[in-house]
């Protein structure tokens, strides 16, 4: 009986504690959903003011009556003018075309490096590793001085094209990073076989390396393509006529006349600039978040 | 006679093949530092080219006058720490850059934390929202940020009025102006170390949790002594790396203030293209930048072992 009564008490106890547990966690589970949701919406406020903004009228803008963060007679016509002006379209077509060149570029060379280094030890190979990993600590705000004066020591000042020469600094260290952790990770017995088999290097890269770090190769190249599509101090710099202009900058300078700014149309700008690498975001994201992880975990 | 001259040529053929494959090894070992020669070769003048010979051709540049025609040493240091407005680029640029990495490093470790509270899947849905300052474009956020600041049309300020409180001068005044800027780094920042951390958080091993849950743990106990050391590699790592990102920051501030008001809010790339750029000033532009190079130095010293340290750990 004694013994039974414990058992019982033990039981309930057992039992109470377990409640009190799952009560905890519960309590923690939906604590950190009213957290994160506060959190998220506070983060989601600058896009949010940015598409509501690029949905008025000039006049409803500067008449500052109502609430600025409602939109009383939403209009497409900032975006319709922008799309149909000779200038926005030029700059986005010279982003266009500078973005596709340099990531294209920054992952034939990147990719080229990283199996040599991953895969050929050669004279100075891990030197080369370390050099690749310190210039891409190197930020554009230490280089663009001097690349002033190389650039237009080469006569491509205010030319959309010195802009192919400027970028691969920044992508190309980074992606050759992430490039040999991802090859690294792939089997020694994978490549030997090959070997046996009589392939030469460049097969070895083209018909095992590069599918089965396709992964790899993706993250890569989105971040190549985000580096390019938003760099904002180089083409600041070097370039300063609207035929040679890219979008991030353009933005700013066209709509921008001393004092006149149109809002409405700077922010319907911004969005579209800002809309091709959250598009890819949205459909790559997990390749996007592992790239982003990769940089200091090596692959 | 078919029959008799097939085994001979069989031989030669056997014998050519053998010393092929000793001939053919001799050229593949030539032929494998050659190969990986010219394929890291584009890598090697991007670097050489574009990164390391700008780089010494900028403390070239750093000791020449003005109009780049006398050599002057290291005058234009002296001369920019001389100065009361440099010396506050200093103070600014270092207020700036810790300031905003101790924000984005807690907002992203309280983040991180409440994600991993919550199922994977609505993980993802909260992650793919979260993440989204950080895929914008930095100049094209930061335009909707001056937009918000705006001294006669501030949104913020109108919610202020609303709520009875006073209209701030976001960029108007310094401290405002401070406190605006490093709010922006931070909001395009902090998703970032959210990010770092959670892929942190989820290699802890549960059965440490577990453990010390047997032992009766409390969740401070289990974040002190579990998490944070389990975490500390990953945490450094982040860290530095923003440093150095937040050091060399230029978007935010040439977009929100241009420096101003009265050049108290310029870091050094902004206060570098001002002086190098738009005030035709090379030489001292390229000193100003350079100032940011022995910080750089030493964090990168930091992150490389840090990186090694942690490739060590994993192999």
């Amino acid at each position: 009986m004694n013994a039974a009564q414990t058992a019982v008490s033990e039981e309930a106890l057992a039992q109470l504690h377990g409640k009190s547990m799952r009560r905890q966690r519960r309590w923690a589970l939906w604590g950190s959903y009213i957290a994160l949701t506060v959190f998220t919406f506070m983060f989601l406020i600058p896009p949010i003011y940015t598409l509501t903004t690029s949905l008025k009228t000039s006049a409803e803008i500067s008449s500052r009556q109502g609430n600025p963060w409602l939109v009383q007679h939403p209009v497409l016509d900032n975006f319709i003018e922008l799309i149909t002006d000779d200038h926005f379209q030029t700059f986005f077509l010279n982003s266009v075309k500078i973005t596709v060149v340099v990531v294209i570029l920054s992952m034939v060379i990147s990719i080229l490096a990283a199996f040599a280094l991953a895969r050929m030890r050669f004279w100075g190979s891990a030197a080369l590793a370390t050099g690749v990993f310190l210039t891409y600590l190197v930020p554009e705000s230490l280089l663009f001085i001097p690349m002033f004066q190389i650039v237009g020591a080469l006569g491509l000042m205010n030319n959309t094209w010195s802009l192919v020469l400027l970028y691969p600094t920044l992508t190309v260290p980074f992606c050759t990073w992430i490039m040999i952790g991802y090859f690294s990770s792939i089997p020694k017995e994978l490549d030997e076989a090959a070997l046996i088999d009589g392939a030469t290097y460049l097969q070895m890269l083209v018909k095992i390396f590069i599918p089965v770090a396709l992964p790899g190769i993706i993250a890569a190249t989105i971040f190549a393509f985000t580096v390019s599509w938003g760099q904002f101090l180089y083409p600041l710099a070097f370039l300063f006529s609207s035929d040679q202009m890219v979008l991030t900058v353009g933005i700013v300078t066209e709509l921008i006349r001393g004092d006149v700014f149109q809002w409405g149309k700077i922010m319907a700008g911004s969005l579209m600039a800002a809309l091709p690498p959250v598009i890819i975001y949205a459909f790559l994201m997990d390749y996007y978040i592992s790239g982003l992880t990769a940089g200091a975990t090596k692959g | 006679m078919a029959e008799v001259s097939d085994v001979p040529s069989e031989f030669a053929l056997r014998t050519a093949a053998t010393a092929g494959q000793v001939n053919g090894l001799r050229r593949l070992l030539r032929r494998r530092s050659t190969i990986a020669f010219l394929m890291t070769l584009p890598l090697i003048l991007v670097i050489v080219g574009l990164v390391a010979w700008p780089s010494v051709y900028s403390i070239y540049l750093s000791m020449l006058n003005k109009k780049m025609t006398a050599f002057v040493g290291i005058d234009n240091f002296t001369f920019l720490l001389k100065r009361s407005t440099f010396q506050m680029v200093i103070f600014q640029t270092v207020f700036f850059a810790v300031a905003a990495v101790i924000f984005k490093a807690l907002i992203g470790f309280i983040l991180a934390h409440l994600m991993h509270n919550i199922p994977s899947k609505t993980q993802r849905a909260y992650r793919a929202l979260l993440l989204l300052p950080w895929v914008i474009p930095a100049a094209m956020s930061t335009l909707t940020w001056w937009w918000l600041f705006d001294p006669s049309y501030s949104a913020f300020n109108w919610a202020l009025n609303v709520l009875g409180a006073p209209a701030v001068p976001w960029l108007g005044e310094t401290w405002w102006a401070r406190f605006s800027v490093i709010l922006v780094n931070v909001w395009i920042g902090a998703p970032f170390f959210m990010i770092m951390y959670l892929a942190a958080l989820k290699s802890v091993p549960e059965e440490l949790y577990e453990a010390a849950a047997i032992d009766g743990a409390s969740a401070w106990q289990k974040l002190v002594h579990i998490t944070l050391p389990m975490m500390r590699n990953i945490i450094s790592i982040t860290v530095l790396f923003s440093l150095i990102l937040t050091f060399a920051n230029f978007d935010i501030v040439r977009i929100l203030t241009n420096g101003g008001p009265q050049d108290q809010t310029h870091l050094f790339s902004t206060y570098a293209f001002q002086v190098g750029i738009q005030s035709g000033d090379i030489p001292l532009g390229a000193s100003v930048s350079l100032f940011m190079l022995p910080l750089l130095a030493v964090f990168a010293y930091f992150i490389l072992s840090g990186v090694n340290r942690r490739t060590k750990e994993v192999m």
